[in-house]
């Protein structure tokens, strides 16, 4: 397919790296190896975007476009790697309203890593509501199995394993799930949702679901420990569904009157600029929540996961 | 070859009914044949079901405890298993203890009128089965699911997943195995004497087995009083000595049939001419149950007032929550046998047999406990499977607007005031908004409740990292309100908004 021509090849990767290396050495000393591995390519040399903002098409179609703006799939991806596909699962919810990820925007994803020639794809999440039936009524396990990667329980703890986080405040060790652990690189694929305890849930809060003990998060300063389990195997790209928002009564939505049609899809390796974006999107449809008053953006930028200065990176807008 | 069949039946009516207790996959969702006993059939007033049973027995006998009771069965198990050790093993023919008989139902039926369920689920025998089912073999059915499903993980292959093992309660697994211990030992050693002197099942359908139309018969020309059939007999009810059978005892095993060398014993219709009053036993009967009866009324007048006494003598700090459905505690109390099919097939781990929740009289009925999981706002299945009527079918949209149970907020232990740091995992779980963050001090956000949209589910008592919230049953369940609906909203014309 046309977007997968732009491959990097190792002096193009090193040269990006370089580059990245060197903005992030400006903007903040002291999280420097955060920095560097959350946003492998930011600035890129070779005129792809940090981040690609789509409206109006169909899933699949917009994350094609998505990935045709970002230099295409095998930017973050190589041909032999162990994948994990995260998606938000949380809720007992059909796809239409709006609760979970669309399992179209993840069939295309699979399909694309697939035809990267991913050698592994993994598809989990920690749910909320019992397991079985957010795997099931999401639509998401039949589909995954459809397409032939392997859809992977995370309802029990002896999936997750304890592990350190070096670049933690507050969030020192966590149990992550072995997927995660194990995996070569994952890919976040949050859904764009209101939520009434953090106002907004995208990239950064769909984090929650890679670990076991959410209570300790909640227990201990949930917003600084979401930023904190970012930094601990940060995925190569957040893609955000926002196909249909969730815009009241998140994050589980009480009925389809919650819910959006608004048919737009971000994507970036970034995870604070993506969030940021979807976060100024979301604000635009439910007008009761100011994007200033998301608390967690400013903080993950503050831990030196990303920007929020959308005007310092190459933002393309794409309507289909 | 009727003993066979009867074996075969047994054996695919055991396993089908055990493995709807044990199934945690959900491949049998809704249990027919929990349908069909005739304890909670009795307990519902199931009409239908009740009118079957009776005419099955009236034209079959009791088959019903051959090839239907789960206990009866479970006993003829260990019936068998005696025989593999003991190949001389013979058994006799007893005269009936009929005053024990009713002395035990008729003490059952005021411990119930009393409130005092727990004694009649206890002694009910598909319940007391349900609950070895539950508690004890459901665990190994799951551990072996785990070997399973460690091995299979081990090869990637995430086909089979593990589950949650847990002792629901410590009560119950004591009740279970001391049923299974009490019911062994009997079994193993009496053959069915539990079914004739205890089980209040039996009794009643004794009653009605009396005068059925097909029954176990004896060619007196034939037979030639060999004893064969007798010390066969594990009810102790063929009087081989004067060819005469107690048929309120006999369970239709036909294991007679098959030891009779002379073919002298069959399973026919009754005579015509046969009259009941020919039974010698039938008179003599009726006095000393008379007399039974007559005392135990007496007590029972005085045991509502020393009972009550007990019950509200203990004084819990938090009202139990009945599982939706249930419409109140008292319905569930008047009608559960503690069959436990609830408690097994809760997705989410939330009913648990209760403890002295509900008083003494409830013991092991199902209670709502947040430790494990919380109810899933969709899930209606333990009212689809109760076969009691204590939890009546409530359909999802129903089961939307119940509330077994309201959420209560303690501000002072909350994180949010306590640590000042963000939380909302409350806020978060509620599927109805009955909980949602207000602005609190310095940009925090604080859970308020609207305690009138609340169902009850409990998924913020189960998130809360310090318990701040938690839900309150309602002895009485109410309606669940519908909350207003946000206006504030951009339905078309989008803009990326950066």
């Amino acid at each position: 397919m046309f977007f997968y021509k732009t491959t990097m090849d190792r002096r193009d990767f090193l040269k990006t790296l370089a580059a990245a290396g060197a903005l992030v050495t400006v903007k903040s000393s002291g999280m420097m190896d955060v920095m560097a591995s959350t946003m492998p390519s930011s600035a890129t040399a070779d005129g792809n975007a940090d981040l690609a903002a789509i409206m109006n098409g169909e899933p699949a179609a917009m994350l094609e476009a998505a990935m045709k703006e970002l230099g295409g799939i095998s930017r973050f991806i190589k041909k032999g790697d162990k994948i994990v596909i995260k998606p938000n699962i949380g809720w007992d919810r059909t796809p239409e309203l709006a609760g979970n990820t669309n399992p179209d925007l993840l069939e295309a994803l699979i399909r694309m890593c697939q035809d990267a020639g991913a050698a592994e794809i993994k598809v989990f999440d920690h749910t909320c509501d019992n397991w079985s039936r957010c795997y099931d009524h999401s639509g998401i396990e039949a589909m995954v199995k459809k397409v032939g990667a392997t859809m992977v329980p995370a309802h029990e703890q002896s999936y997750f394993q304890n592990v350190e986080i070096p670049g933690a405040k507050t969030l020192k060790n966590a149990m992550v799930h072995k997927a995660i652990i194990e995996c070569d690189k994952w890919i976040n694929v949050p859904v764009l949702k209101n939520h009434g305890g953090a106002l907004m849930t995208c990239a950064m809060k769909n984090h929650m679901g890679i670990v076991w003990d959410r209570r300790a998060f909640h227990s201990r300063g949930l917003h600084q420990c979401i930023a904190d389990i970012c930094t601990y195997k940060p995925a190569v790209l957040h893609i955000v569904d926002a196909y249909r928002t969730l815009a009241t009564n998140g994050p589980q939505g009480r009925s389809a009157s919650d819910v959006v049609l608004t048919k737009a899809l971000f994507a970036s390796p970034d995870i604070v600029a993506v969030d940021t974006a979807a976060g100024k999107f979301f604000t635009g449809i439910n007008k009761n929540i100011k994007f200033e008053d998301i608390e967690h953006i400013p903080d993950g930028q503050k831990l030196g996961l990303g920007t929020m200065d959308l005007e310092s990176i190459n933002v393309k807008r794409v309507r289909l | 070859m009727l003993r066979k069949i009867r074996t075969a039946l047994a054996i695919a009516v055991i396993a089908i009914l055990t493995f709807g207790f044990i199934d945690f996959a959900g491949i049998i969702d809704n249990p027919l044949l929990q349908k069909i006993q005739f304890g909670p059939a009795l307990l519902s007033l199931s009409i239908v079901t009740l009118v079957c049973l009776i005419a099955a027995t009236l034209l079959l006998g009791r088959l019903y405890c051959s090839v239907i009771c789960p206990l009866g069965i479970f006993q003829d198990f260990f019936n068998w298993l005696s025989k593999k050790f003991d190949k001389k093993k013979k058994y006799g023919y007893k005269p009936e203890r009929p005053w024990l008989r009713w002395a035990v139902l008729v003490a059952l039926i005021i411990a119930w009128l009393c409130g005092f369920t727990f004694l009649v689920g206890l002694l009910e025998p598909y319940s007391a089965y349900g609950r070895m089912a539950d508690e004890l073999f459901r665990p190994v059915y799951l551990f072996g699911n785990n070997l399973l499903a460690a091995i299979s993980e081990k090869t990637g292959n995430y086909r089979f997943f593990k589950v949650l093992i847990s002792l629901k309660s410590i009560a119950a697994f004591v009740v279970a195995i001391l049923t299974l211990l009490v019911i062994g030992h009997f079994s193993y050693h009496y053959g069915r004497t539990w079914c004739n002197t205890i089980c209040p099942v039996g009794t009643l359908l004794g009653f009605f087995s009396r005068f059925s139309l097909l029954r176990i018969r004896i060619d007196k020309d034939k037979c030639n009083h060999c004893l064969a059939c007798q010390r066969k007999c594990k009810a102790y009810c063929i009087d081989s000595a004067n060819q005469k059978i107690d048929y309120s005892r006999c369970v239709d095993c036909f294991d007679c049939i098959d030891a009779c060398k002379q073919k002298a014993i069959y399973y026919g219709p009754v005579k015509c001419s046969r009259n009941p009053k020919e039974n010698p036993e039938t008179d003599t009967v009726d006095e000393s149950k008379r007399q039974f009866l007559k005392s135990t009324l007496a007590i029972a007048a005085l045991a509502p007032a020393a009972l009550e006494a007990k019950v509200t003598g203990k004084k819990d700090e938090r009202v139990p929550m009945s599982p939706p459905g249930s419409v109140s505690h008292r319905n569930l109390l008047q009608h559960c046998t503690a069959c436990h099919l609830c408690v097994s097939k809760c997705p989410s781990h939330v009913l648990k047999p209760a403890g002295l929740e509900y008083g003494l009289g409830g013991m092991m009925q199902p209670v709502m406990k947040f430790d494990d999981g919380y109810c899933n706002y969709d899930c209606n299945l333990c009212s689809q499977v109760c076969p009691a009527g204590a939890i009546r079918p409530l359909t999802v949209d129903e089961k939307h607007h119940t509330q077994p149970g309201r959420v209560v907020f303690n501000k002072d232990i909350c994180v949010v005031n306590v640590n000042r740091t963000s939380c909302g995992a409350c806020a978060e779980h509620c599927p109805v908004q009955a909980i949602h963050m207000v602005p609190f001090i310095g940009g925090l956000t604080i859970p308020e409740t609207t305690p009138e949209l609340c169902v009850g589910c409990g998924g913020c008592e189960f998130i809360c990292p310090v318990k701040a919230v938690h839900i309150e049953g309602n002895p009485i369940h109410l309606t669940a309100k519908e909350p207003d609906q946000d206006s504030n909203i951009q339905t078309q014309d989008f803009d990326f908004g950066f």
